[in-house]
């Protein structure tokens, strides 16, 4: 049996480090890869796909109105993907942001509703601000604890605290909470628990990007975020090195919980101006493959954000305009999310084919 | 007494949705790769599943339609598009190698948005209303058993008053309990699930044990979603009722130790809990709060059994890590 024989026709090598120009030029070319795999189903329902993107940029872009109203989507997105990314470097799977926004929103909801009248706008807002960012934190807290001490679960562990939260918040909307006897709502806030504007748009947009500098800075150039990634790559090499893991994961967790809890107040105060069971809509899962999708880089999520934004706000025009589905939106952003796991593969291993005899010989 | 076995049958009829989602992932992990994508697979199965029976009645009429062929077509469709989602998941993080969390949260959302998408584009076609013949509906809650089995006092209703998916559900169980215990075949898929390097020394396939148990898993997983469809839910497409009820599944993988006869009671006890607030009425507990119950008791039962300490009772040991032969 020859040496070539026994050689596989092709085989696998981890790649040193690439070129990063080079690596986010894949990136790239697997998001758009992804975007022509998302054009497949609004085929099957007999539309004309090129058409369908033109609706969905025409619905989320076409008017100054429909702008505010993407950015107003993209905002939450954006600040909890800044949540999520602290963990997910960590690799602690926190999918319970969902629970943690509506923990914020309980709380800062719970302020705009019975303290409107006894404190001035500014300092309600404070309030609501720090309430919503310890009780997201809290309720971000839990699920560390019990990883830190018994490594309990965490993906199972957040979910079920989401399910859990939006429970009470259902209970608050029906009973102790409930405006008009039976309406099941929850009464709009006052005017001085509302977030003003700038630019038309409620200033979360202000207090989200202010964020995205900060964990910028917290996550490269700061000691926490430095302990995070050491944790991230190998939580031996962090144990070794002295580094309380538990700890750190509790702190971490907290924070994320914070963020995602500011979220929360914004997304109650800037734009729904109540608190309803709904009120994180998903954001907390979408906003993982905004994470994801800018590789935990901060700046690349302001992008990656707004794209998502422009497709779930250009999706509901879709389903007014061609009836196709709102939920083409998820579809698509599971085919992003796909793309960009599997272009990985190409950025961190490379494939060896076999070579002919005679070229090994000539060598 | 008659409420508490209405109770029993009720969580059972839940319980047996549980169980074909909780039975795939079983398979899935013990072969070491953590699938967290069953709730979107659970919604693809429910939402094919059903268009399957649909796509059928109507091409042949229904006055034509045996319920039995109804059937098979929906558990085979049900069972496709669970299985191709699970080759999706199967390609990116065995072939690729991508991170298995990740990839499993990627397809949560990618089968739901393709659950929904398939069971709103079946409504907005037909005109607003997708539901299947009552003749069908029938054939779906069909007691198998005769009815002098099921008028046995108090026995007959528990034991014998089920619709096929039940019992078909605790035979896979059964079969499920012998493979990996008795057969050969098992036996490797467990190597392969706690010690890849060691299984591939052997020269046990490690690829193609990894993609079989990740695709018949996602398979049987979406059978559940369904199950749920067509019986629970009275044959309508219903998103609402099946949101939850993957992760649940999850969950109950670790509840269930990895074992699949567990399962069974396993199934049934977190049926009877998503239910109990619709039958049991406790005065001081507002129903929005009871309905959270089996999620706090999800999060008991992950605590108690991260504490518990018992080599017996542990995950396939290299499950959530792929396994990358030139990487020592």
């Amino acid at each position: 049996m020859t040496n070539e024989a026994r050689t596989p026709w092709v085989r696998l090598a981890k790649r040193d480090a690439m070129d990063p120009r080079k690596a986010w030029a894949i990136r790239l070319g697997s998001i758009l890869i992804a975007l022509l795999l998302g054009m497949i189903p609004v085929f099957i329902t007999g539309n004309n796909p090129i058409a369908a993107y033109g609706t969905i940029i025409k619905g989320a872009l076409g008017r100054p109105i429909y702008i505010k109203q993407t950015v107003k989507i993209a905002i939450p997105l954006l600040g909890c993907a800044l949540a999520i990314a602290p963990c997910f470097k960590m690799r602690f799977w926190n999918i319970g942001a969902e629970g943690q926004i509506t923990a914020g929103a309980i709380a800062a909801s719970y302020f705009a509703l019975y303290w409107y009248q006894k404190v001035p706008s500014t300092l309600l807002l404070l309030i609501m601000f720090v309430s919503a960012a310890v009780a997201g934190g809290i309720w971000g807290l839990i699920p560390a604890f019990f990883k830190a001490k018994w490594n309990t679960n965490e993906t199972l562990f957040t979910l079920m605290m989401n399910y859990i939260i939006i429970g009470i918040v259902a209970w608050l909307q029906g009973g102790p909470w409930e405006g008009r006897k039976g309406s099941q709502i929850i009464p709009m806030f006052d005017q001085s628990a509302r977030l003003p504007e700038v630019f038309g748009v409620h200033i979360g947009w202000i207090i989200v990007l202010v964020m995205v500098v900060l964990m910028h800075i917290y996550m490269n150039f700061t000691k926490h975020g430095y302990e995070i990634a050491v944790i991230g790559d190998s939580e031996n090499t962090a144990r070794y090195a002295g580094m309380n893991v538990g700890r750190i994961m509790m702190r971490t967790m907290f924070l994320s919980g914070a963020i995602s809890g500011i979220v929360g107040f914004i997304v109650v105060s800037g734009a729904n101006h109540t608190l309803y069971r709904g009120v994180a809509n998903g954001v907390g899962f979408t906003s993982i493959t905004v994470a994801w999708l800018s590789q935990l880089n901060s700046f690349a999520m302001i992008v990656i954000s707004m794209i998502l934004a422009i497709l779930t706000k250009g999706a509901s025009k879709l389903q007014t305009e061609l009836k196709v589905p709102m939920s083409i939106s998820s579809i698509v952003t599971g085919i992003l999310l796909f793309c960009m796991l599997s272009s990985e593969f190409f950025i961190n291993y490379q494939l060896i084919f076999r070579q002919k005899k005679s070229e090994e010989v000539c060598r | 007494m008659s409420s508490l076995i209405a109770l029993l049958v009720a969580s059972v009829t839940f319980g047996t949705v549980l169980m074909y989602g909780t039975l795939g992932e079983i398979l899935t992990e013990k072969s070491g790769n953590l699938n967290l994508g069953v709730e979107g697979i659970m919604y693809m199965g429910g939402a094919f599943g059903l268009a399957g029976a649909f796509t059928y009645e109507k091409a042949v009429g229904v006055a034509a339609s045996n319920g039995f062929v109804a059937i098979v077509i929906a558990v085979v469709t049900a069972f496709a598009a669970g299985a191709i989602a699970s080759l999706i998941y199967g390609f990116i993080t065995i072939t690729l190698r991508a991170n298995q969390n990740v990839t499993g949260l990627a397809l949560t959302i990618f089968g739901t948005g393709v659950g929904q998408f398939t069971g709103e584009f079946m409504r907005v076609r037909e005109g607003g209303y997708v539901a299947l013949s009552n003749h069908l509906k029938g054939a779906f809650t069909f007691q198998i058993f005769p009815s002098f089995l099921r008028d046995i006092p108090v026995i007959g209703r528990i034991l014998f008053s089920h619709n096929a998916f039940f019992y078909i559900a605790i035979a896979l169980a059964v079969a499920m309990h012998f493979f990996f215990q008795k057969t050969k075949t098992g036996m490797y898929l467990r190597s392969v699930g706690e010690s890849p390097s060691t299984a591939d020394a052997a020269g046990i396939n490690i690829t193609k044990y990894k993609y079989l148990a990740t695709i018949i898993g996602g398979g049987i997983s979406a059978i559940g979603g369904m199950v749920y469809i067509t019986t629970t839910a009275g044959c309508v497409w219903n998103h609402e009722g099946l949101s939850g009820v993957g992760w649940l599944a999850v969950a109950l993988v670790i509840f269930c130790m990895w074992r699949p006869l567990n399962a069974i009671w396993g199934s049934i006890l977190f049926g009877a809990l998503m239910i109990m607030y619709l039958r049991v009425r406790v005065a001081f507990i507002p129903t929005e709060i009871y309905k959270i119950l089996p999620y706090i008791v999800t999060v008991v039962v992950l605590v108690f059994s991260s504490m518990r300490n018992n080599k017996e009772k542990q995950p396939p040991a290299s499950l959530g890590v792929n396994y990358f032969r030139e990487e020592r």
